[in-house]
């Protein structure tokens, strides 16, 4: 079973290098015990461009889809065996990084 | 055929939580097992006034909400193989455990319906998703009749259960009692939703229930002795289990003989349930005995062993039942903390001083009909009849328990 881990950013900071340090041992754990299937940080909101290719021609718009005070900086794709492991995952993660996680279960 | 409808009702009170987690545990689906059980319920009542009252209810209703999960998953088998393999939910499989502590989380575990409450009750879930969760599941309530309590629609009561089933299916939210680490913070969720699941019991919100529904009551209680075995040491788990022991032990005076409620001041003492207050006083020594700061549950617990000590309403320690209630409202500012503590200040300080503090409750209490039937009880004795009648008006207009609204109405009528 997966679960995608999202770290949720909600100032313009990035992170120091204390947290930098904090998310490679969460890393190196997940490796280690089997956790780990995938993870990355994010280019900003700033950094994003929307392409729109529903109609005639393709739309690219500048920018991302929605203006939120708070978003998806980074991600990790875990493997666990249910919610509660992956929770408990997303506690450390959340600690790890500073931030807050969302867990959401891949279908 | 009142034995059989009474045979039914009993039954749905006693086997419903035993079947839907037999269910659950077989077929490791939410849904298929509920719905199984209901369908096994909707058999009873066709074909028991026929055939009459299996000798063993409970085995019958099982081994027919069986038969009809299997016909369902069959059903759904031809119409999409996928279904097949939609089996989320999943037993957690332990070796064997060693000592007297894993022998008693070895026996919490055997009992389905503790591991069901534990899944009702995860913290993934919303807290009003809790509990409705397990009044479905565990209490067996129809939809209706928790859409009722909650004060809301029935289709968002029904939509509000059914995201939780599909949250608990999608996210692999485990059907298992949480290990020994993660028991204590998983135990206090679990007995904020057994509370209320007793209260609901202990009175019923639906107009065509029974104003108390003893099944539920004793199903909260049943539960919390068994986490309380699980977790002998947790001060809070005693403490429920000793408030919900010294509440049912009135429970005998509480409806009189014409279905009205009686209050605490007019209840005949002596048919109150002596060995579950001896047992609740128990609970309540034995903490107080561990000098450590006591929580929610077992300050509630002490106030009502004072209560329950007083063989005469005019015996009891109304300052000391106000003192807890100054104790709690430390540890929780709500309105109905506030609200119960003012009941206990008419007692000891006279009904003015009461009056004054219940109406700085308004803004919040509004819509609450316990609200209105203190302020009408108030403006009782202190003479202003006009204003307890309409304060008696509006109680009986919110009240939700046939028992209550017959109280509310006799009070108001004795009004000159």
């Amino acid at each position: 079973m997966q679960y995608l881990l999202s770290v949720i950013h909600d100032s313009s900071t990035l992170a120091t290098s204390d947290e930098m340090a904090a998310i490679d041992v969460f890393n190196d754990r997940l490796q280690a015990e089997g956790y780990w299937v995938f993870a990355g940080g994010l280019g900003g909101p700033d950094m994003a461009t929307v392409v729109d290719n529903r109609g005639g021609e393709a739309m690219v718009t500048d920018g991302p889809f929605v203006e939120t005070k708070e978003y998806l900086i980074g991600f990790w794709i875990i493997e666990a065996p249910d919610l509660d492991v992956a929770l408990k995952l997303a506690t450390d993660g959340s600690k790890a990084c500073n931030r807050k996680v969302e867990v959401r279960p891949f279908l | 055929m009142n034995e059989v409808r009474e045979a039914i009702t009993r039954a749905h009170h006693e086997e419903w939580a035993r079947v839907v987690a037999a269910l659950t545990r077989r077929f490791g689906d939410l849904d298929i097992a509920e719905e199984a059980a209901a369908e096994a319920f909707a058999a009873a009542v066709e074909r028991w006034p026929a055939d009459g009252v299996p000798a063993n209810p409970g085995a019958w209703l099982t081994t027919t909400a069986n038969r009809k999960a299997i016909d369902r998953i069959r059903r759904e088998t031809k119409r999409d193989d996928k279904h097949k393999e939609a089996r989320m939910l999943y037993d957690d499989s332990r070796g064997p455990l060693e000592g007297s502590v894993d022998d008693a989380i070895e026996d919490a575990i055997e009992d389905e319906r503790l591991r069901l409450i534990f899944t009702c009750c995860h913290p993934a879930l919303a807290p009003e998703t809790r509990v409705a969760l397990t009044l479905r599941m565990v209490g067996g309530l129809t939809v209706a009749e928790i859409a009722r309590a909650f004060l809301v629609q029935e289709a968002a009561m029904g939509q509000r259960i059914t995201r939780a089933k599909a949250k608990i299916k999608a996210a692999r939210i485990p059907y298992r009692v949480p290990s020994a680490e993660d028991l204590p913070a998983r135990v206090s969720g679990v007995l904020a939703v057994l509370f209320l699941v007793f209260n609901e019991g202990y009175l019923a919100t639906g107009p065509d229930t029974d104003p108390v529904r003893p099944g539920l009551t004793a199903e909260a209680i049943r539960l919390a002795r068994l986490v309380r075995a699980l977790m002998p040491e947790d001060g809070e788990v005693a403490g429920l289990l000793a408030l919900m022991l010294l509440i049912e032990s009135r429970r005998p005076a509480r409806v009189s003989a014409s279905g009205e409620l009686v209050a605490l001041d007019e209840q005949d003492r002596g048919s109150w349930d002596t060995a579950l207050i001896a047992e609740g006083h128990r609970l309540v020594r034995e903490r107080l005995a561990t000098g450590v700061a006591p929580g929610r549950y077992q300050i509630l617990a002490a106030i009502n062993a004072v209560h329950t000590s007083a063989r005469d309403v005019r015996d009891t320690d109304w300052s000391q039942v106000v003192a807890l209630y100054d104790q709690l409202v430390r540890l929780d500012a709500s309105p109905i903390v506030a609200l119960n503590r003012a009941i206990a200040v008419a007692e000891l300080d006279g009904a003015e001083v009461a009056l004054a503090a219940v109406d700085r409750l308004e803004d919040r209490l509004a819509g609450y009909h316990a609200y209105h039937a203190t302020r009408a009880d108030l403006l009782r004795r202190l003479g202003r009849s006009r204003e307890s009648r309409a304060a008696y008006d509006r109680a009986i207009e919110l009240a939700g328990n046939t028992a209550q609204t017959a109280y509310l109405t006799r009070r108001r009528d004795q009004l000159g």
